[in-house]
């Protein structure tokens, strides 16, 4: 019986296919919409999630504190660290895997006739590791030149690219500054932009090159730390913190004038951000579904007027109100299901491609398209109710005179 | 269906009214319709319901097809008290006692000769197969074989009306119903519908109860009952008491 009334019911709908097509049209664009903007939102997240575990697993980064408000409220940039800053952490706190300080100068790298302009950061073998980055070729520096401060460099993928294009750089002298640097390895490339920034736009060099020959101070901006596994980042950055307060003379009370990041801690504040926008996104959408649920009861209002007579010729015959009902119900939920249905690919195909627009990873979720297809049917219910109610309430005397 | 039963049909009157009056309305503005009829009909009846227009025929008709129900009095349809029943009730009485033929004919539209046909068997949940055959078998009886594909819109008038009769009998009623069948049909065509009336009156016992204003359309009846002012002046068949 149901599928007898789902043959009739679709029947029915081709009769008149332009005011279908019309009628739906509000749950293709809100089922679509829902689709679109969640796809792309788990899309934006995973891509979130995948740049900051690029940066480097258990990594902490130890940075001074920044728009620090001195006396008088002046803003001004906290002391950076000194290498003995970095020694003492390698020194004292447990759990870690490496410590690496580094510090970072913007500055333009020549190669014959090429000329880009990118950042030096001076630090040593452990900066690899902290932030778990392999080399695509080469070596890295060796004691030797860590502790002589060599002129020597490793180059990431963007600045081999820019400089050399598709030329071998091993072995070649760059300059920066008035140095000249002999390339002796290139990192693997981290792909993507994180927050903007470019991370393979970088060339590494001993750190202690870098304090001799192109800052003239012994400044350290940024230790790099990554906790050896097992051991809770948490505890790590807590006795960093501790440690850090006791060596800049913070007395108690005192504000931090530096900062220990957890990149973990990033990690689940953006992706935490994007799922919320994601979220928002999603029901702002949903409104639409609504407005088209408001569309189909509309239109079967003005059905269950116009078809009148057929209703009393059903009844006269011997159709019981719930067939009549349910005649109508199933003709508004196959026609939201329908809409549902072509939203979902309407939806999942302009979702790949804005994806692939837009560079984030397309991620198909199956439990958003079974949600938007149950919403779409739940609307032909609840918005097909009361006209199929009016419909089978009709008196059939009544509607049997109807023209 | 044995002779037997049909014997014992025939002691129990498929339709009698005892003193159903019909009020529409309320207070000054009530209204009358039925003014306390007796109808008595017996099984395999053939009666036309004649008068004019306002006189209560129509009132009565659709109590009798349990689309209405009685002000007061009873309305016994083969000893069965409809006044009490509710509207699925009747619905169920229609279903399975009772066929309607209309003077506009009353078919669905853009839906084929056949579907009209299959429509009371689909709700009486008949399965596909032998739906198909029975509304075959209606359609032939109304001599529309050949036509089951066409819809209303590619039927003449008389054809329609056809069909009509085929969807009215296709579920093998007790009685069939009909307004004003030959209402809007020419002398000719009118003349086929009352001769199918008439035939599955006599071959299949069907009661049949006709209104119409025509005398040559009342002359196929066995009998006819005349409405003025929501009385009516019927003769009264033997052993038949309202």
């Amino acid at each position: 019986m149901l599928w007898e009334t789902i043959i009739l019911a679709q029947r029915a709908i081709r009769r008149n296919v332009l005011r279908s097509t019309l009628t739906i049209l509000g749950i293709v664009i809100g089922v679509a919409a829902v689709i679109i903007l969640v796809t792309l939102g788990n899309g934006a997240t995973a891509q979130v999630t995948s740049e900051i575990s690029k940066l480097g697993s258990n990594l902490l980064q130890v940075r001074p504190g920044q728009g620090f408000r001195g006396p008088g409220g002046t803003r001004s940039n906290a002391p950076n660290f000194s290498m003995d800053d970095a020694a003492a952490i390698a020194k004292e706190i447990e759990g870690l895997a490496a410590v690496a300080p580094s510090a970072t100068q913007g500055t333009q790298a020549i190669f014959g006739s090429q000329n880009w302009s990118t950042s030096v950061t001076g630090t040593d073998n452990n900066y690899l590791l902290t932030r778990d980055w392999p080399m695509a070729g080469g070596r890295t520096f060796t004691s030797g030149e860590i502790k002589s401060g060599k002129a020597v460099c490793l180059i990431g993928a963007t600045v081999q690219k820019e400089l050399f294009g598709a030329q071998d750089p091993m072995g070649a002298a760059i300059r920066l500054k008035n140095i000249t640097c002999e390339i002796i390895g290139v990192l693997a490339a981290k792909g993507q932009a994180a927050f903007g920034m470019d991370q393979d736009d970088i060339i590494l060099v001993p750190i202690r090159m870098l304090h001799r020959r192109m800052a003239g101070n012994t400044e350290v901006n940024a230790i790099m730390v990554s906790a050896r596994n097992g051991y809770s980042t948490e505890k790590v950055q807590k006795d960093i913190e501790r440690l850090m307060r006791e060596r800049r003379g913070i007395t108690k009370g005192k504000e931090d004038d530096f900062m220990v990041r957890d990149m973990k801690e990033v990690m689940a504040a953006l992706t935490g951000t994007t799922r919320v926008l994601t979220a928002l996104l999603g029901a702002v959408a949903a409104v639409s579904l609504l407005v088209g649920g408001i569309g189909i009861m509309n239109i079967m209002l003005v059905s269950v007027t116009e078809r009148t007579r057929e209703i009393g010729i059903r009844l006269a015959i011997g159709a019981l109100e719930k067939n009549v009902l349910m005649q109508f119900l199933v003709e508004a939920v196959v026609l939201s299901c329908f809409g549902g249905l072509i939203g979902i690919l309407l939806g999942l195909a302009a979702a790949s491609a804005s994806a692939e627009a837009l560079r984030v990873p397309f991620i198909l979720n199956w439990g958003i398209v079974l949600i938007a297809f149950l919403f779409s049917a739940a609307v032909g219910i609840i918005f097909g109710y009361f006209p199929a109610r009016k419909a089978a309430r009709l008196d059939p005397i009544e509607a049997l005179r109807h023209e | 269906m044995t002779m037997v039963i049909q014997s014992d049909i025939h002691e129990i009157p498929i339709i009698q009214m005892k003193g159903v009056s019909k009020i529409y309305g309320r207070g000054a503005a009530a209204m009358q319709a039925l003014k306390g009829i007796d109808i008595c009909i017996r099984q395999g009846e053939f009666v036309a319901v004649m008068g004019p227009s306002g006189s209560g025929k129509s009132t009565c008709m659709n109590i009798l097809g349990c689309l209405d129900t009685p002000s007061e009095g009873v309305f016994l349809l083969h000893g069965a008290d409809i006044g009490g029943l509710s509207r699925d009730q009747r619905a169920l009485i229609r279903r399975h006692y009772i066929g309607f033929v209309f003077q506009g004919f009353n078919l669905l539209n853009r839906t084929s000769a056949l579907e009209n046909v299959e429509l009371p068997l689909i709700y009486r949940g008949t399965p596909l197969r032998e739906r198909r055959r029975r509304a075959m078998r209606a359609l032939t009886a109304v001599g529309l074989n050949g036509w089951e594909t066409h819809t209303p819109g590619e039927l003449s008038g008389g054809q329609q009306q056809r069909v009509a009769i085929a969807r009215a009998i296709v579920t093998d009623p007790k009685v069939i119903l009909a307004d004003e069948p030959t209402g809007n049909l020419d002398s000719e065509r009118s003349r086929e519908v009352m001769d199918l009336l008439t035939a599955f009156n006599r071959e299949q016992g069907i009661t049949i109860v006709m209104v119409t204003h025509e005398p040559d359309m009342a002359a196929y009846a066995g009998r006819r009952i005349i409405f003025k002012d929501g009385h009516i002046d019927a003769t009264r068949p033997e052993g038949c008491s309202a």
